[in-house]
């Protein structure tokens, strides 16, 4: 013993051989967010697999990071199913973003079904994506909905508190969302490759017309649009739509 | 026309032995209790030297272990009504004689092709289901029961080939009327094509007029007068067991093979089944109901099968289980599940239909919906659930999530834009006259709050810009 042996001749006489993980298929899911996909190893979202997200709060900027991969899969065959979301979506803010509502399935469930539904989903393979925000989910049940996304090919994220960063966690990407409203993401996990230790700035924080000015001359805008409308077409039909239409969403 | 016959030689046996998974010896017995004879003998059972007719006492001089089983003879029929029903998946017009079943395949041959390619497709679904047969085809129904009588696989598509065909059939074989059969050999008449040939006015005076029609329908020149077979609207079918069951797992057996009968049944119909029944008979308590619903029609034997063993499996029998009966009375329509030439899914996927109805049915019926944008702008009415959205995109900001219903908000925050007034609504009970804001909270994330239009106080939160 004692004698140091140089680790090229050990390689070189195939005594000791490196392992090589699997080659990972890149940038089939690319994220939207160029500098995300930059950073990691897969170019993208982990395809067929579980990405976390962990948030401070909710609303800063969770549906900023994914609605750019919704609006693009919602434009495919198979629908994106949202379980158990903490609010509803705003159908129109949705579509403004790109997102095809025909493709967006809904399932409304009780904390206890979430985690059910969103395997059956996943595993049944005919969902693009499934995003759920389990407020309870141990290891073990986040483990059962990476297997069944990798069964049916499907990309499922699991949205919750930052808290449960400290504990360990199966997801393939593990990404931490801090500091809104110019959001940062931090790269806590990611499978195939070392995170990156420098937050990525989530870009594009939606502008607002007249953001930071005084809007005193706007404060009497009436709302345009109703009055539009109801000029273009006869007034009784258009009323009489509208009423209907309210009764039913009553009912 | 073109008559196929499949002829039956032992609906009987094939009956009982498709129910048992092993071939030990076994034979069919009948006869008075006290001079039993073998009507029917299955092929180990011959082999060991076992034949029709004999003694049940000499037979079981003969071998030490075999099951003798009573001949029922209304199995008979019943195997023959369902076998119909398989072979109605053919054609309209399916028939029954004695031990066979005639269908007229002319017309069903755009579908399935030529006789011999039918003639493979009907061998495979008889095959499959384990029943004995032999085939034949003919210009008339009558003309392929006796060629299915003679010889394996025998076919003739003209009169004139028909004709010749008969002419060396011997009488006995020609299942015309017994009495003819018997006194023609006499007369020395010993084939079909000396019969034919005979002055007919001679043979109706010694043998009556049903000589003659038997003859003429034989060779078509009457009308076969068949009764064609019309598939019942419901299932009863009772398979009885051959011992007591005790053990549930003993039980799949028999209804692998029910579902698959199940199944080939529903093809033969082109219809499905979303409920049916399982019965379970015990000697003295009353029978066990296990029911089996789907929640659309199905017709395929593996999800018949996989169905009814869930709901099986999770039964604890009381006593054992004589018999076991399957019995749907509603069988709807079905509809095969369309599926893209190019499907990018993977190889077992479900369908998102499948997919659904499974949530709904654990979640309930209104767990599942869609979002469809509406054009009014007020934030309570601009979406509602499973409609198509309006062509109208808001050119204005959204958020991307909504609170059920506004909330007071008093943080500190700070406004990025607004106000956007809304003042509408008031042709209806919900009339609205608010500013909406865009504000950023002291943690940062973006909300959208409004007040009474022209103050800016008492916020409400209506949803964030997540």
């Amino acid at each position: 013993m004692g004698a140091v042996v140089a680790l090229s001749n050990l390689l070189d006489a195939r005594q000791v051989w490196r392992g090589h993980a699997a080659p990972l298929a890149d940038g089939e899911q690319p994220t939207g967010c160029a500098a995300l996909d930059a950073a990691l190893p897969t170019r993208g979202w982990p395809n067929a697999a579980l990405t976390e997200i962990l948030l401070p709060a909710d609303g800063v900027g969770e549906l900023r990071l994914l609605l750019p991969t919704l609006a693009r899969l919602t434009k495919g065959h198979r629908p994106v199913v949202l379980i158990a979301p903490p609010y509803a979506p705003c159908a129109m803010g949705w579509r403004q973003r790109g997102v095809d509502l025909q493709q967006l399935e809904i399932v409304d469930t009780e904390e206890k079904h979430v985690l059910w539904a969103a395997e059956q989903c996943l595993r049944s393979g005919s969902c693009a994506a499934v995003l759920t925000w389990p407020q309870q989910a141990d290891d073990r049940s986040l483990r059962r909905l990476q297997v069944a996304a990798d069964t049916g090919r499907a990309l499922a994220f699991v949205i919750r508190d930052r808290k449960h960063l400290t504990n360990a966690s199966p997801a393939s990407l593990r990404l931490e969302l801090d500091g809104a409203p110019n959001t940062l993401i931090r790269v806590r996990k990611c499978r195939g490759g070392n995170p990156p230790t420098q937050a990525i700035p989530l870009g594009h924080v939606q502008r607002f017309s007249g953001e930071g000015r005084q809007m005193a001359a706007a404060m009497h805008a009436v709302h345009q649009r109703v009055h539009g409308a109801a000029d273009a077409g006869p007034r009784g039909n258009y009323l009489q739509r509208h009423w209907v239409d309210s009764k039913q969403s009553e009912a | 026309m073109l008559w196929a016959c499949l002829l039956l030689p032992q609906l009987a046996l094939d009956g009982v032995l498709r129910r048992r998974a092993d071939d030990s010896p076994l034979v069919l017995v009948d006869g008075a209790a006290n001079a039993r004879s073998i009507v029917a003998a299955n092929a180990s059972a011959r082999d060991a030297g076992l034949y029709i007719g004999q003694r049940l006492t000499a037979a079981q001089a003969l071998l030490a272990q075999f099951e003798a089983i009573p001949y029922d003879p209304s199995s008979v029929a019943r195997w023959q009504q369902f076998l119909a029903g398989v072979a109605y998946r053919y054609s309209s017009q399916v028939a029954l004689l004695p031990h066979a079943i005639v269908l007229e395949v002319s017309k069903s041959r755009s579908l399935f092709g030529a006789w011999a390619e039918m003639e493979r497709y009907l061998r495979h679904d008889f095959t499959a289901l384990g029943f004995r047969h032999h085939v034949a085809a003919a210009p008339t129904p009558h003309g392929a029961y006796v060629l299915a009588g003679i010889g394996e696989g025998l076919a003739v598509f003209t009169q004139e080939a028909l004709q010749r065909a008969l002419d060396d059939v011997p009488l006995s074989r020609s299942r015309l009327p017994a009495s003819a059969v018997d006194a023609l050999p006499r007369m020395g008449v010993r084939r079909l094509g000396q019969l034919l040939r005979m002055p007919r006015d001679g043979l109706q005076r010694r043998f009556g007029a049903e000589l003659l029609q038997a003859m003429d329908r034989l060779s078509g020149e009457r009308p076969a007068g068949l009764d064609l077979y019309l598939p019942p609207d419901a299932v009863d079918w009772r398979f009885e067991l051959s011992h007591e069951v005790e053990n549930v797992a003993a039980l799949m057996f028999p209804l692998k093979r029910m579902t698959t009968d199940l199944a080939a049944y529903l093809s033969g119909r082109d219809g499905g089944v979303q409920r049916f029944v399982l019965r379970l008979e015990h000697r003295d308590a009353e029978a066990t109901d296990v029911p089996v619903g789907m929640l659309s029609p199905e017709r395929s034997a593996d999800v018949l099968f996989d169905a009814a063993r869930g709901r099986l499996e999770r039964v604890q029998l009381s006593s054992p289980v004589l018999a076991l009966r399957l019995i749907a009375d509603d069988l709807p329509g079905f509809v095969p599940a369309g599926r893209d030439l190019f499907d990018e899914r993977p190889a077992n996927a479900l369908s998102f239909e499948q997919l659904r109805e499974r949530l709904r049915a654990r979640l309930g019926d209104r767990a599942v919906y869609r979002l469809g944008t509406t054009i009014d702008p007020r934030p309570e009415h601009s979406q509602r659930l499973d409609t198509h959205s309006q062509d109208f995109v808001e050119p204005r900001a959204r958020p991307t999530w909504l609170l059920k219903r506004p909330i007071p908000w008093r943080g500190p925050m700070q406004i990025l834009a607004g106000p956007e007034r809304m003042e509408t609504g008031w042709w209806d009970s919900d009339p609205m006259r608010r500013d909406y804001y865009v504000v950023e909270t002291a943690q940062g994330q973006r909300a959208w709050v409004f007040c009474a239009a022209g103050e800016q106080g008492g916020w409400m939160l209506q949803g964030w810009f997540a």
